[in-house]
C-alpha cells in the first residue's frame, strides 16, 4: 500500500513539473487538475472516502472553470534567461526551507500512526466513543464537522461568501468611480 | 438553423446527453446531501455535485438558456439562504444550552442509522449543500460565462462574454 502512495507521489510530482514548464496554458492547466486527482486517489487509498469525494469533485468543477476562462485567453510564454541574483535568492531560500523541513520531518510520528491519541482522554478517542451516542450521526467524519467542531464550518461557509462577494466586486464591468464623474 | 445567426451552446448530441442526464445528476447530489450522516459525503460534496450539473446545462444550452432556469439572483438568493439558515440552526442551539448544541438530538434522541436522524447535523447538511451549490455555480458564471456592468440607471446587468477573447 505504501509502494502505490509513493507512487502516485512520484505521478503527482511530475504533473505538477509538467504544470509549471507546460508550453501553453491549457496543458499547464490540465496537469494541474491531473495534480488533483492523485491527490483524491491517494486519500482514497489511505482510507478517507470523505475527503477523495470532495476533492474528485471540486477538481471537476475546478478543471471545467480554469479551461472555460483561460481557453480564449492562450497566453503563450517567453522563455528568457533568468538573472542571476534571482536564481541565487531562489536556491538560498529553498535550502534554507529544506532544512527546516528535515528538521520537521525527524519530529513527526511513523507513517500511519496516530497524532493526537497519545493520551487516553484525547479528543479524538472520546470522539470515536461517545461520537454515535451523543450526536446519533453513523458517519463519524460527519458528526464531528457539523457538531462537535461546527464553528469550523461555520468559518468556511463565511470564507466562502466573503469569497463569492470579492469575486463580484472585482470582476464587474468597470469601477464604481468612473461612473459617478462622468 | 438560420446561417447567419451564431449556434448557442453546444451540438445535439451534447445536448441530448444533458438532457437525459440532467435529472439523475441533481438527484445523486440531492442523495449525497440527504445521507451525509450516515456514509461518505454531505453538504458540501453533495451541494457541488448539483453546482456541477448546472454548468453542464450552462456549457450545453449556453448560458442563456440557463440562466433562465436559475438566474444569477435566485442563485444569490439561495446562497444567501443556506447561510442563514446555518446560523438559525447554530443559534437554536441555545434552546439546548449553547451554540451549536443539537438540540433536535439531546431533546429525544433518535435510532441512529436511519434518515431522520442525528437532529440537527440533517439540517446542516442541507443549508451548507444550498449554500456550497449556489455560491460555486455563481462562481462559474461570473469567472466564466458573463460580466456584470452597471447599465446607465446605475442598475446592475449581466451580459454575456463576448467570444472573441479581446475583454
Amino acid at each position: 500500500m505504501e509502494l502505490l502512495i509513493i507512487l502516485l507521489l512520484v505521478f503527482m510530482i511530475i504533473a505538477a513539473l509538467n504544470a509549471l514548464e507546460g508550453k501553453d496554458l491549457l496543458s499547464s492547466v490540465v496537469s494541474l487538475s491531473a495534480v488533483g486527482f492523485g491527490l483524491s486517489v491517494a486519500f482514497l487509498v489511505m482510507g478517507a472516502p470523505d475527503i477523495a469525494i470532495v476533492q474528485v469533485v471540486v477538481e471537476i468543477l475546478t478543471l471545467i472553470i480554469l479551461i472555460r476562462a483561460t481557453i480564449r485567453h492562450d497566453l503563450t510564454t517567453v522563455a528568457e534567461g533568468t538573472e542571476f541574483f534571482g536564481l541565487l535568492v531562489g536556491v538560498v531560500l529553498l535550502f534554507v526551507v529544506f532544512l527546516f523541513g528535515l528538521e520537521a520531518v525527524k519530529a513527526l510520528p511513523p507513517f500511519g500512526a496516530p497524532i493526537m491519541d497519545a493520551v487516553a482522554s484525547a479528543p479524538s478517542r472520546y470522539y470515536l466513543e461517545h461520537g454515535l451516542k451523543e450526536t446519533g450521526a453513523a458517519n463519524i467524519v460527519t458528526s464531528v464537522i457539523l457538531d462537535y467542531r461546527a464553528y469550523d464550518t461555520l468559518g468556511e461557509a463565511t470564507v466562502l461568501f466573503t469569497a463569492i462577494l470579492g469575486a463580484l466586486a472585482i470582476l464587474r464591468g468597470r469601477p464604481l468611480k468612473k461612473k459617478k464623474k462622468g | 438553423m438560420d446561417k447567419s445567426e451564431k449556434p448557442v451552446g453546444m451540438t445535439l448530441i451534447v445536448q441530448t446527453v444533458t438532457r437525459w442526464l440532467k435529472g439523475p445528476i441533481i438527484l445523486y447530489g440531492i442523495y449525497i446531501v440527504f445521507t451525509g450522516h450516515l456514509s461518505p459525503g454531505g453538504g458540501f460534496a453533495g451541494g457541488v455535485i448539483i453546482a456541477c450539473a448546472f454548468v453542464l446545462i450552462t456549457l450545453a444550452f449556453g448560458a442563456k438558456f440557463a440562466l433562465g432556469r436559475v438566474g444569477k439572483l435566485l442563485a444569490s438568493e439561495l446562497d444567501s439562504l443556506g447561510a442563514l439558515m446555518f446560523v438559525t440552526i447554530a443559534l437554536l442551539g441555545y434552546v439546548g444550552g449553547s451554540f451549536f448544541r443539537n438540540f433536535i438530538q439531546m431533546a429525544n434522541p433518535a435510532p441512529p442509522f436511519r434518515i431522520f436522524s442525528a437532529g440537527t447535523i440533517l439540517l446542516s447538511n442541507v443549508a451548507i449543500g444550498l449554500k456550497v451549490g449556489a455560491s460555486l455555480f455563481m462562481i462559474f458564471i461570473i469567472l466564466a460565462v458573463i460580466r456584470v456592468v452597471e447599465d446607465k440607471d446605475g442598475k446592475m446587468k449581466m451580459i454575456q462574454k463576448k467570444q472573441g477573447g479581446d475583454n
